[in-house]
């Protein structure tokens, strides 16, 4: 069981709680969690990554274990802690402040 | 006749005003998509349940919802806007050539008989269509043959913005594109062609009458004479006899002929309003007053209508799909502005007040006349 915290207008988008468990079969990637995630809750395809490269959206952040997964493959094992449901897959929406907002 | 819906679109989310036929007291829903920009809503013309809207951030992507009761509940529908084959490519801010990437969805155009049936405007400029009420969307890749390689995104972004379907005729399609210009489908989109002969863009091109270049800002028809059009430019304001063939400045004595938005008089082919702004480099009304010009005569002379609008240090803008009328007898117009005031005028034109005045910026307006 991998537990995944996601924000705020996901959850409203999902009508999810701040966190959600997903089940993975396999590697803990995370692509498989990603993919479990949107296998759930269908509505997320393309907010997270984007529709037609299938990679992380720009101002979407991945944070695991005090460690920012940003920018590391997304075919990599999760941390264990990550993989065995101890801590959270932390998906963040990034700081982006502008005029336009 | 017992009312009217108003669907509002702002940078922060969607509200949905609803007042009885006398347009005076309002009740105001929302915000509906709180936090998410909403470019655009609108109802189906054949069923005024079925409302569609685009739902975006930068942090998020696109989203289309969909609601089948009216704008009480919602739910997202499909948003996979696929280029059709090899997306290909178009001109870049430095002259290279640049592909074409996909990053919202700026207006969505309901059949008016086909509640099932959408066309999407999307930026980078393309348009999408569903015939199964936004479950899936396919591009009808044509309109980037017409000359596509040569648009090039202006400040705003490479957007489509506007799609005029023919009552009259289900095969003609109009589309405007910012900084590429308008053009016209006899054939239900199989194939495209420009429809910007006559336009002048003096400043903006270094051939004033190129065939593509032209910054449409929006345009508007009266469905009881489709070949009749009328458009805002970047600067002028034109109108066409016969179906966008032909162009012919109608700005006469506006203060401004720079705007964005224009709409056409319910039951009155030759009464059209626009909303003057001062130039392309200050986006707000001339001398800080906020005037919607009417011509009863088709174009070319015009009146301003100030009563109940703010005449002094007013620094706001329309954008250019923040206008709309309704079709009750009395035809009501509305607009939105980027300073979050949503005006009525239930009089044609002659008085305004506001519905509501402390939205965030108003993206768009639309108006569903209710049986």
């Amino acid at each position: 069981m991998i537990r995944v915290l996601i924000p705020h207008h996901l959850r409203t988008l999902a009508n999810t709680g701040k966190e959600v468990e997903v089940e993975v079969a396999g590697v803990a990637t995370l692509r498989t969690v990603l993919d479990a995630l949107e296998g759930r809750y269908p509505m997320l395809r393309g907010t997270i990554r984007d529709r037609a490269t299938q990679t992380r959206r720009p101002l979407i952040r991945f944070f695991m274990c005090g460690q920012d997964w940003s920018h590391i493959s997304l075919d990599a094992p999760l941390p264990e802690a990550v993989a065995r449901g101890q801590e959270p897959l932390m998906i963040v929406g990034a700081m982006a402040g502008g005029a336009l907002r | 006749m017992s009312g009217v819906r108003v669907l509002v679109g702002t940078r922060k989310g969607a509200f949905i005003l609803t007042s009885d036929a006398a347009r005076k007291e309002w009740k105001v829903s929302g915000p509906h998509f709180a936090g998410w920009e909403i470019y655009h809503l609108k109802g189906s013309p054949a069923d005024p349940n079925r409302i569609y809207a685009s739902q975006s951030t930068s942090w998020f992507g696109q989203l289309i919802q969909r609601s089948d009761d009216g704008g009480q509940t919602w739910t997202p529908v499909g948003n996979d806007f696929a280029y059709d084959g090899v997306p290909g490519t178009h001109q870049w801010y430095d002259g290279s050539q640049h592909p074409w990437e996909f990053k919202r969805v700026w207006l969505l155009e309901p059949s008016p008989t086909d509640p099932d049936t959408v066309y999407a405007g999307v930026e980078d400029a393309a348009l999408f269509r569903t015939h199964d009420g936004g479950q899936t969307w396919h591009e009808l890749p044509a309109l980037r043959q017409a000359k596509g390689e040569l648009w090039a995104p202006g400040a705003g972004g490479m957007c489509l913005h506007t799609i005029l379907l023919d009552p009259s005729n289900p095969n003609r399609i109009y589309t405007a594109i910012s900084a590429a210009g308008a053009f016209r489908s006899d054939d239900g989109g199989a194939t495209w062609r420009p429809a910007t002969h006559g336009l002048k863009s003096n400043w903006e091109l270094p051939d004033p009458g190129a065939e593509v270049g032209h910054c449409v800002h929006s345009i508007a028809m009266h469905p009881s004479r489709p070949e009749v059009l009328y458009m805002q430019k970047h600067w002028d304001v034109m109108r066409s006899d016969d179906a966008g063939d032909n162009w012919r400045e109608i700005s006469g004595n506006l203060p401004s002929d720079f705007g964005f938005p224009i709409a056409v008089h319910a039951h009155e082919p030759e009464t059209i309003y626009v909303v003057p702004i001062k130039s392309d480099s200050e986006h707000y009304p001339p001398e800080g007053k906020l005037r919607v010009y009417r011509s009863r005569t088709g174009g070319d002379e015009w009146e301003a209508l100030t009563h109940g609008l703010p005449q002094e240090n007013c620094y706001v803008n329309v954008l250019r799909s923040a206008m709309a009328v309704d079709t009750l007898p009395s035809c009501g117009v509305y607009f939105g502005t980027t300073g979050g005031q949503v005006y009525v005028s239930p009089d044609s034109g002659d008085t305004w007040t506001t519905i509501v005045h402390d939205l965030p910026p108003v993206l768009s307006v639309e108006v569903q006349t209710l049986p």
